[in-house]
């Protein structure tokens, strides 16, 4: 089953295009990455799969139109758009009460089972709380919601390490199943990339890269070399090279790992290195165009 | 035809849930009647205990020109009401904008909720829940001031049966519960532009809820040199409370009993319907501007 799927996905603000065609479709049970520098679109794609915005172009959402049924789509989609939203006034009790009213698919019990786990207390308002902890307490809120979709926007920005890990291990070992589709995009590669099933790169409103772990596990290489080869793999047209303790890392995108391995050692690249690597290339693109 | 009905059901049961909610964020809107109503009831506590014996025995033996005891109980209600209007504007300017100021917007938007299920459960405080808390204040309070007046009447020497067969609180909460419902459709209006700017502007929505009008009406006495909509609007603004409390609407004199009311008066004013139509088309659009605006 397509969970989302998007034909042409544009927006435009004003005179500045967010996004510019977008073609995306995304099966039932991935979990995605959605990566890219700084203003490349991705919250503006995730901002119209939650139908938060207007769009031009065709997306489907389970189904639906998300600008049109947000009301509806909303009881199968979660979704964490910035950290610490919360509102500020609100007991913990109340957001429990709320969506326990509101929410057909809030298990109550289950939230309060993950609370119990971290230093929420129930009694709290959320405006005492710290950051992380309202990460945590939105986190539990949402894993609480059997939902088929989860979608996070740089849930973890500005958490310290250990909240950023506890965000992702919690994550992982509890909610992660074959069915549920969670669509994230973050900035801390490191913690997500062992989860992903699949990598989408944007870069100024463009798709850059889209592609399962195994295809780019298949596709793209990491070679150390030392000086002394260093021409001969240059030759092979890396797509990055960075150079570390006297020895050079290159990385490469289709390119054979027999011939590489002449050269040096391969390895599968990490995908923090890998999206370095990809958005190395933009210079000189910039400058051939 | 079950799936229908129980789909309306939980449509109604989230409805319900979101003015709730509304209550949890915005105690004001019962506290600031309730503290009305309580300084209310004090104050007459103590002119009851000042009031010179001469001014009350006037009072009693009928005399010309003697203040009728009921007075504080009316003007009580009517202060009440009035706050209830205030707080219910301030309640409307703040109940789409405070959302996009503290971003919590993003999460209210990632439930289940339609965005006309969210205006419409503001609109639901000062045009539904307001008025019930008016009606609850006024009786509480009415029967708290007989209380402590009956107090202030024995401890000055005074019988306070004197007092109670001369109060008909019976016919003052009829007619409270005659006007309230006109009044809360009266202003829905009011209510429908106040939410209307606030689901718009960014900051200031005081300020942009009373410029156009400021704007308009600077303009018809300076360019047009005349003000009928000036007058219009005052007579509108004073409608409410005008139209079901005076003989036949004209200002003039206050009804004094059961014959002066005409219920079926009301429900024919053409102002009442264009002044509903007005709001249906303002809400519309608070919606439709709800469901596009991102946080500030």
């Amino acid at each position: 089953m397509t969970v989302i799927r998007a034909l042409g996905l544009r927006k435009t603000y004003g005179g500045t295009v967010a996004l510019d065609g977008i073609d995306l479709e995304i099966g039932e049970g991935r979990i995605v990455g959605l990566l890219g520098p700084n203003g490349a679109g991705k919250s503006t794609a995730l901002q119209a799969i939650l139908g938060l915005t207007p769009h031009e172009g065709e997306l489907r959402v389970l189904g639906r139109d998300p600008w049109r049924e947000r009301g509806p789509l909303m009881q199968d989609v979660c979704f964490i758009a910035d950290v610490a939203l919360l509102p500020r006034w609100m007991k913990v009790r109340q957001t429990l009460d709320y969506m326990s009213g509101v929410h057909p698919r809030f298990d109550r019990s289950r939230a309060e089972a993950l609370l119990a786990r971290t230093s929420v207390r129930l009694g709290a308002r959320i405006r005492e709380l710290s950051k992380g902890m309202v990460t945590q307490l939105h986190l539990a809120l949402i894993m609480a919601v059997d939902a088929k979709l989860l979608v996070l926007d740089e849930p973890t920005l500005g958490l310290d390490l250990l909240y950023r890990k506890r965000f992702f291990d919690t994550l992982l070992g509890d909610y992660v199943d074959q069915v549920r589709t969670i669509v994230v995009s973050t900035h801390d590669l490191y913690e997500v990339q062992n989860i992903l099933t699949d990598v989408v790169v944007l870069d100024r409103g463009r798709v850059a890269l889209s592609a399962t772990v195994e295809e780019m596990e298949a596709r793209f290489a990491e070679l150390t070399v030392t000086p002394d080869r260093q021409e001969a793999a240059q030759a092979l047209g890396p797509l990055s090279a960075r150079t570390a303790f006297g020895r050079t890392v290159m990385i490469f995108d289709r390119v054979d790992r027999e011939r590489l391995s002449a050269l040096g050692e391969v390895r599968t690249p990490g995908l923090h290195d890998l999206f370095l690597g990809l958005m190395a290339r933009r210079p000189a693109e910039e400058s051939a165009a | 035809m079950s799936h229908d009905v129980s789909s309306r059901f939980a449509w109604i049961r989230t409805l319900l849930w979101l003015v709730r909610r509304e209550l949890w964020e915005h105690p004001a809107v019962y506290l600031a009647p309730a503290a009305v109503a309580v300084f209310a009831s004090l104050a007459q506590f103590a002119s009851s205990l000042s009031t010179g014996d001469g001014r009350r025995d006037a009072t009693l033996a009928g005399a010309e020109g003697s203040v009728p005891f009921a007075v504080h109980y009316q003007i009580s209600i009517g202060v009440l009401v009035i706050t209830s209007l205030l707080v219910g504007a301030l309640y409307c300017l703040e109940a789409l904008q405070g959302e996009r100021r503290d971003r919590s917007i993003l999460f209210w938007k990632s439930m289940p909720v339609s965005d006309l299920q969210t205006v419409l459960s503001k609109l639901a405080i000062p045009a539904l829940v307001m008025p019930m808390v008016v009606l609850t204040l006024a009786v509480s309070m009415n029967l708290l001031m007989v209380a402590l007046q009956s107090l202030a009447w024995i401890m000055t020497g005074y019988d306070p049966r004197e007092l109670w067969s001369r109060l008909d609180l019976v016919w003052l909460w009829a007619a409270l519960c005659y006007g309230l419902p006109f009044i809360a459709l009266w202003y829905a209006p009011l209510w429908g532009w106040l939410l209307l700017v606030s689901a718009w502007a960014r900051r200031a929505a005081l300020l942009w809820a009373l410029a156009p009008f400021a704007a308009f009406l600077i303009m018809e006495h300076m360019v047009l040199a005349h003000s009928h909509i000036h007058w219009a609007l005052e007579r509108w603004l004073g409608g409410g409370v005008i139209q079901p409390y005076t003989i036949g609407g004209d200002g003039r004199s206050w009804i004094d009993g059961p014959a002066d009311l005409q219920p079926w008066r009301l429900p024919t004013l053409p102002q009442l319907w264009v002044g509903l139509a007005a709001a249906a088309l303002l809400i519309v659009l608070s919606v439709r501007v709800r469901r596009a605006r991102a946080p500030n």
